[in-house]
């Protein structure tokens, strides 16, 4: 049962950094054959690649698990990221920090769907904004 | 535009996925606790078909130029499953800055036609990367 009482809770900051490895191995399991990720000296991050903050966050740096979604009824339904400009390239120390901005109920046809949003900025060395990803995920009735 | 075919997907496709992102959750390599879970087969993951919509529109439209990836997640996709990633151009116009912008509407469809997961993007206008392809 997702605890409504999860919305504002804030993250310590983790660190993210950008490594090159990373960048061309995330490229190649999502078949990409691109060479500003494979062979480019200081590749950009893929589109989704900044979901890989899987790695780094945990425990006082991840605020989902506030939400206590039942992972038996809980999906993943949207995911979101934005690039406040170029994406970072590899290189770049990002410090992330996730918020839980909602939790919504919606009557769907075979009963209630709770909604939770967590939202994360993710900043660079010098303070930058570059990008947010924003998680959403449903609890089935 | 060609679209971008994946497929017969399998168990390795997953694990790989798995690997580079970090989400480990077992319904996605482990049999017993996907059969438990009430899944025919270990799920794949929703992220993986969205790193392959990723791909589909970064090789089109540039690497550096990704502004905004969205996705909805609709349908459920198998190992065995060949999924095919589309994509239209729907708009190009000028950001509040200047910057000339273009939106997409993507797809990641399985073999049987049903859509797996709906996409949207903003990518940057840089013409040298564009294949031409028309708004």
């Amino acid at each position: 049962m997702v605890d409504a009482s999860a919305v504002g809770r804030v993250g310590e900051p983790f660190t993210l950094d950008v490594e090159r490895g990373k960048i061309r191995e995330f490229a190649r399991a999502t078949h990409s054959q691109n060479p500003a990720y494979l062979q480019a000296e200081d590749p950009v991050v893929p589109p989704t690649f900044l979901t890989t903050a899987f790695f780094w966050q945990s425990g006082a740096s991840d605020p989902w698990e506030a939400v206590a979604m039942d992972q038996r009824k809980g999906l993943h339904a949207e995911q979101e990221f934005v690039f406040h400009g170029p994406p970072p390239r590899a290189g770049t120390r990002l410090t992330g920090r996730s918020r839980i901005e909602s939790v919504t109920r919606k009557e769907g046809r075979r009963g209630t769907l709770t909604f939770a949003v967590m939202v994360t900025d993710f900043h660079d060395e010098a303070g930058n904004l570059v990008a947010t990803a924003k998680l959403t995920g449903v609890e089935t009735a | 535009m060609t679209s971008f075919t994946v497929g017969p997907l399998t168990r390795t496709d997953l694990v790989r996925y798995q690997g580079a992102s970090g989400d480990f959750n077992p319904i996605h390599h482990d049999e017993e606790f996907a059969r438990a879970a009430g899944m025919k087969a270990p799920l794949s993951l929703g992220m993986l078909q969205a790193g392959l919509m990723a791909t589909w529109a970064t090789d089109r439209y540039g690497a550096q130029n990704v502004r905004s990836f969205r996705v909805r997640f609709a349908a459920q996709v198998f190992p065995g499953d060949t999924v095919t990633c589309d994509g239209t151009l729907v708009r190009r116009y000028t950001a509040e800055d200047g910057s000339p912008l273009l939106d997409l509407e993507l797809t990641c469809t399985t073999q049987d036609g049903t859509v797996a997961v709906y996409g949207w993007a903003t990518f940057a206008a840089d013409l040298a990367a564009s294949d031409g392809d028309a708004a």
